[in-house]
């Protein structure tokens, strides 16, 4: 399936070591270290201004690094930064083939760009516009295309030479939720066919579905590097409520923690009380506790903590907070 | 040989993309034509001043074809992303830049046969020593479009590219004795035409049409050539330090 420069020393796809990164004054990515394996789904986490992309374009041979090494399916990428791209498919987070051009010609010239000669990557072209649900619109223009079908596509350029590694860089953000599970369906077959990627996105729980181990990246800084079950486990042997008052709440988290000690109390958002606890939560003393000082509960119910628990503790960053940052116009710059 | 596939690919893809469209033949034919008509017109002299004009009218066909041609291969291309597809593909940037700026030098050279062919029903074309026309014109061609380049390389926008060109284009009709002698040039005037590369080719193309020329072939041919080279290597450079940041 795959072709390409193989590496027989380990089984270290990308190798990042020491990286760093600064644009004047700002220093956009410090002392960056992390391996990914080969047949790794590996996702870097991180709000906006984080260093994502920063990286990204480092790893890929867009910007040159200040500091550190990368080595990328063992070829030393800080001395020869183009060396290695015919390893590496890029998919970025706004599709850039061009408008003017069909499906099919866009396929078959970003294949061409690989030197795959015409019999070649006509027939890829076909295969792909194929697994990728777009063969009926294969001659249109892209610049007719819906968002998803875009996405689609910028995807299977992105693929054409059957690359080893794929950076793929939010590639669901902004299209509808058909289009979204279709691609996600397909990231998953990538993966289980051996394709190494490199996968950041908004979207917390697509992570976690997703990815074999996590990255998470604040202020430049890789700040937690774990699978996914590493990462959740810990809140996972937690058990967590969330309690919503219509109305009376208010104030009333001081008496809670004099009244329950062994529980942990917070408010979210008014009129929500979170409770954290290491036992079992009986929750009919919680509930008449509230109500004899006037609150009003309209529900209680228990959670299954998730990894955009782990995020907004690692980050301090809601995860509703960072969708709606991506999703708003230029909110990837 | 993968290589060239790409190469050929980014060429044949441009000239479909962008080559053939409404814009590049207004700059391409129309503009020229226009000049032709008022420098003949301007000149009074009947058929007979056709031959002084055109090594300026075939000059200036190139530089405007070409330079604004960059503006949109590089410039708009760079502005949409869809250039740093072609920076991750496994191409040399050499051979990349040279993709995209080989268009824009044939449609130069075909750009330089436009008014050739249009004077070729008008006066006798016979004398033109073509084996000085044909280098100069490529070469005017090669140097035009790298100027282009570094335009196009300079700024982010494409309005920006054309007015940017304009800087350079404009001063270059009067300075580069297309139309009028660099002898008759104020003195502080002339090293800024000598500092121009579109003097060298204007200076062979006024030689090989009607044998005007007052500096030798091969001293214009070498010095036309350095400024094409100079011209592209300066484009690289800007590539690698303005766009692989």
């Amino acid at each position: 399936m795959r072709h390409g420069h193989q590496n027989p020393e380990n089984d270290v796809a990308i190798k990042v070591q020491g990286l760093a990164k600064s644009f004047g004054d700002v220093q956009a990515v410090t002392a960056v270290d992390f391996e990914v394996n080969s047949g790794e789904l590996f996702g870097f986490l991180g709000p906006n201004g984080a260093g994502k992309t920063t990286t990204i374009n480092m790893l890929t041979g867009l910007a040159r690094p200040d500091a550190g090494t990368i080595h990328i399916g063992g070829i030393d990428c800080t001395r020869k930064p183009r060396a290695a791209q015919h390893l590496v498919g890029v998919v970025p987070d706004e599709s850039n083939l061009y408008p003017e051009l069909s499906g099919f010609d866009n396929l078959c010239f970003c294949a061409a760009l690989y030197g795959m000669g015409k019999t070649e990557r006509q027939a890829r072209a076909k295969e792909l516009l194929e697994a990728f649900d777009l063969t009926k619109a294969a001659a249109r223009k892209f610049g007719g295309y819906s968002k998803g079908m875009k996405r689609k596509l910028t995807i299977a350029a992105g693929i054409i030479h059957r690359p080893r590694i794929l950076f793929l860089d939010e590639p669901t953000t902004g299209i509808d939720v058909a289009s979204a599970r279709q691609l996600r369906q397909l990231i998953g077959d990538l993966h289980k066919n051996g394709t190494t990627i490199f996968l950041t996105t908004h979207y917390i729980e697509e992570a976690e579905r997703l990815c074999d181990r996590i990255a998470f990246i604040m202020s430049g800084r890789i700040v937690r590097i774990d699978t996914v079950a590493n990462l959740v486990q810990p809140i996972r042997e937690k058990h967590v409520m969330q309690i919503s008052c219509a109305s009376g709440s208010k104030d009333l988290l001081g008496e809670l923690v004099g009244e329950f000690p062994d529980l942990n109390f917070t408010s979210p958002q008014p009129g929500l009380i979170q409770v954290e606890a290491d036992a079992s939560i009986r929750v009919g003393p919680l509930v008449r506790f509230l109500e004899d000082r006037g609150a009003e509960v309209a529900e209680a119910r228990r959670i299954r903590p998730s990894l955009e628990d782990i995020f907004v503790r690692i980050t301090g960053v809601g995860a509703d907070v960072m969708r709606r940052e991506k999703e708003r116009p230029g909110g990837n710059q | 040989m993968k290589h060239w596939i790409a190469f050929w690919n980014i060429l044949t893809k441009d000239f479909r993309t962008y080559y053939l469209k409404p814009p590049n033949i207004s700059w391409g034919l129309i503009f020229p034509l226009a000049w032709t008509g008022m420098f003949f017109i301007k000149s009074g002299q009947g058929l007979e001043s056709i031959s002084s004009i055109l090594p300026g009218v075939i000059a200036l066909s190139i530089l405007f074809g070409t330079t604004s041609l960059l503006a949109v291969t590089v410039t708009f291309e760079k502005k949409n992303r869809s250039f740093e597809r072609l920076l991750l593909a496994p191409i040399p940037l050499e051979l990349l830049m040279l993709a995209k700026t080989s268009g824009a030098i044939l449609f130069g050279v075909v750009n330089a046969f436009i008014p050739v062919l249009m004077a070729a029903f008008l006066v006798d074309l016979g004398h033109v020593n073509w084996l000085v026309f044909i280098p100069a014109a490529v070469l005017i061609s090669v140097a035009s479009t790298f100027l282009g380049l570094f335009i196009a390389v300079a700024v982010s926008e494409v309005f920006e590219a054309q007015t940017f060109s304009n800087f350079f284009r404009f001063p270059m009709i009067f300075l580069c004795g297309l139309f009028f002698p660099i002898s008759a040039l104020p003195v502080f005037l002339k090293p800024v035409a000598y500092a121009l590369p579109l003097t060298y080719g204007a200076d062979m193309l006024h030689g090989a049409i009607h044998g005007g020329n007052i500096m030798s072939f091969p001293l214009s041919l070498v010095i036309l050539a350095l400024f094409c080279v100079g011209l592209f290597l300066l484009s690289l450079r800007n590539v690698k330090r303005k766009w692989i940041l």
